[in-house]
């Protein structure tokens, strides 16, 4: 009896851990794929390097993992940033171009300098949201939709409507592997920005902050709290993140194209936000549950691609999943499925209710 | 001393109602005033930039935004956002010419198919807004991703409407002078917007809609059908929505995946810009069509200037927006800290009393 009784408590313990659903759809999608393909899981090393779809997958998750650490934030402020696709095409394209599509593989300018120029630009974009939604307190989608719709337009003005490819080797190494290494340079990229962004949530009041705000912006602020200043820095985050994740995904296809770089990848950032557990009206987060939802969401997209949706279909599946998603999560969807399907236990709770 | 502050408190009443005429008409005001400036600028600058028939473009090349111009405003008084109005354009556009080239159905047809789509996705967006309580921007923003595939898996391709009634609709003109003519797209434009100037200010209906958007929860309390009014903003958003797509597939003749991308921007643009309070409760359909008409200026002048590219049109427009959403911010704080000026100044009235 006492084993299964301490069973039964493992068993709590895990299906109560916030991480358990995300990680239930992330398996999901890969029970999938493992019927449908079996090859699926095989990992080879080639010239010292890890090779093989789920290798690929991870590699390519990189950017939005790191671009759902963001959101997360900003989401758990009750906001949105859906400006981040833009970023990611402004911040590819200065890289880019400044690195230069030189044939012989030269570069105009250092490596690394194009990217400290892409990130402080692009962060100083975040700075202009930050400041419309903190302190101006303009609703966050209409602040950040213009800088959505503008972003493209300078993206395109800083390529000058070209798509630049760039020769130059290194260019690479961020979005596939640094030579030497056994994996994919993301992989590293996502732990440092993981680990730190825990830390921050785990070791300082930040998180416990940026949760208070998101359940209540009035009250945290009369409790002390600077809400104006933590939603500013939550924004001008997002933009970074999206900077670090623009360079990543300009690197993957080794040129920057400022109309399809991160073209609706605001939505793969939010539905990983979604799909990792966390309300979408801010309050209480989880950085690991978007982490996975962010594993989830590319398996998603690699397995859609594999069965022959086309990139420009695809959004029409992912909507479909955030949709119900955020109905599932709302409370009205609950008290429906009660009354619907277990109306003893509905007719219970309200007589509870009514008698308390 | 009672008189004396009894007159200070009406002289305040009074300021105060200038304040608020001033507030309350000022944006509209700016937004017309900068239309006209704009307008005689581009007719100094451009040689053949001030004619009738360039003025008259203005409303044929943005007939499909004013009509789009209109459904936002209403969902922005009510303070909701919808951001699904650019893919619910290019779904009615790829649908209608899919359905008239691949399925040879009669336009009238198909027209009235497209506004019933329209209405339902209308209708099921405010169904989850409303009555399931979720944020207006997830439900929109995944109805835009919906709407976008749909239209990708209607076709990839372009679409060319060659349906001859459909094509001699689109090509109708309607002469004013000798040379000057408009569309039956601003024809339709104009109804639209003069129904909605109806709605929302000579029926029951618009006045609530106004109410909602001041304060929501007094709305409730005051017994107003507030969910079903938020229900029925929705509708005639995605209603004019379809409409807006019928009006960009007559301008195009074409349906294709990346049609209006951006347009819902254009569209909320418009309405700010007309003066329209992002936070609800303030705005007029009719400064709309002036914020619409204001981007359609923008656009003829950078077409006129001849070397700028045409990105530049979408930042001009996000930085006008900008501009007018921090003007609208200060007026507001205005307005806020004249009302607290106006409190404390009554509840000194009634320690006095």
């Amino acid at each position: 009896m006492p084993e299964k009784n301490k069973f039964s408590e493992y068993y709590n313990k895990i299906t109560k851990s916030r991480l358990f659903w995300p990680i239930m759809g992330l398996v999901l999608v890969l029970l999938f794929n493992l019927i449908r393909d079996h090859s699926f899981y095989s990992i080879t090393i080639i010239e010292g390097r890890l090779f093989g779809p789920i290798i690929d997958i991870i590699n390519r998750a990189g950017p939005l993992m790191i671009l759902a650490i963001g959101m997360t934030f900003v989401i758990a402020t009750g906001g949105t940033d859906i400006s981040v696709g833009s970023v990611c095409a402004i911040s590819g394209s200065i890289c880019a171009s400044l690195v230069g599509g030189n044939f012989s593989g030269e570069t105009k300018n250092p490596y690394f300098l194009a990217i400290l120029v892409a990130i402080v630009i692009c962060t100083a974009l975040g700075t202009w949201n930050g400041f419309l939604v903190s302190k101006l307190k303009i609703q966050p989608i209409v602040a950040t939709l213009i800088l959505m719709v503008a972003g493209r337009g300078i993206a395109q003005l800083i390529v000058q409507g070209q798509i630049i490819t760039v020769y130059y080797k290194p260019y690479a190494y961020l979005g596939a592997f640094i030579p030497g290494s056994l994996f994919p340079t993301a992989i590293y990229i996502v732990i440092v920005f993981g680990a730190l962004a825990l830390l921050a949530v785990k070791k300082t009041s930040f998180g416990l902050f940026l949760q208070s705000t998101g359940i209540n912006a009035t009250a945290s602020k009369l409790t002390g709290i600077t809400v104006s200043r933590l939603i500013f820095f939550c924004y001008t985050f997002s933009a970074f993140c999206a900077a670090v994740a623009g360079v990543m995904l300009s690197s993957q296809i080794k040129a920057a194209d400022a109309n399809n770089i991160g073209l609706f990848i605001e939505m793969d950032a939010i539905l990983s936000v979604a799909l990792g557990g966390n309300s979408l009206n801010g309050g209480k987060f989880s950085l690991g549950g978007s982490i996975v939802g962010a594993l989830t969401i590319q398996s998603l997209t690699t397995t859609m691609y594999a069965v022959g949706v086309t990139a420009q279909q695809l959004p029409f599946i992912k909507a479909v999943v955030v949709i119900i998603i955020c109905t599932i999560q709302t409370e009205e969807f609950r008290k429906l499925f009660m009354k619907l399907f277990n109306k003893d236990r509905w007719v219970k709770n309200e007589k509870q209710l009514v008698n308390s | 001393m009672k008189s004396n502050l009894s007159t200070l408190n009406s002289k305040s009443f009074f300021s105060g109602f200038i304040a608020a005429v001033k507030t309350k008409y000022l944006t509209v005001t700016v937004t017309i005033s900068l239309f006209i400036v704009m307008f005689i600028l581009g007719s100094v600058f451009f040689p053949g930039f001030g004619t009738m028939q360039v003025f008259l473009n203005l409303f044929i090349d943005n007939a499909y935004l004013i009509a789009a111009a209109v459904g936002m405003t209403f969902v922005l008084l009510t303070g909701g956002i919808d951001i699904s109005v650019g893919s619910i354009i290019a779904l009615t556009c790829m649908a209608s010419a899919h359905l008239m080239e691949n399925s040879q159905m009669n336009p009238v047809v198909v027209v009235l198919l497209m506004l019933l789509m329209g209405i339902t996705i209308g209708l099921f967006q405010g169904t989850l807004i409303t009555y399931f309580n979720m944020q207006p921007f997830i439900v929109t923003l995944a109805g835009q991703f919906m709407a976008r595939g749909l239209t990708a898996m209607i076709s990839e391709e372009t679409i060319n409407i060659s349906n001859p009634d459909y094509a001699g609709l689109a090509n109708f003109r309607i002469y004013f002078g000798p040379q000057s003519f408009i569309s039956i797209g601003v024809l339709v434009a104009f109804i639209v917007l003069f129904v909605a100037i109806y709605i929302l200010h000579f029926t029951k209906f618009g006045r609530n809609i106004y109410a909602i958007g001041g304060n929501e929860q007094s709305a409730v309390l005051m017994g107003l059908p507030v969910k079903r009014t938020k229900l029925l903003v929705y509708t005639i958003n995605g209603f004019c929505a379809s409409i807006a797509g019928i009006l960009f597939s007559l301008y195009t003749l074409s349906g294709y995946t990346l049609h209006a991308i951006g347009a819902e921007l254009d569209a909320i643009a418009s309405a700010v810009i007309g003066g329209t309070l992002l936070s609800g409760g303030v705005g007029y359909v009719f400064g709309s069509l002036f914020g619409a008409l204001i981007q359609g200026i923008i656009q003829t002048i950078i077409m006129f200037q001849g070397t700028l590219s045409s990105w530049w049109t979408r930042i001009a427009v996000a930085v006008l927006l900008s501009v007018f959403i921090i003007m609208q911010s200060l007026l507001t704080f205005r307005r806020d800290s004249l009302k607290a000026a106006n409190r404390v100044a009554s509840s000194g009235n009634h320690k006095a009393a």
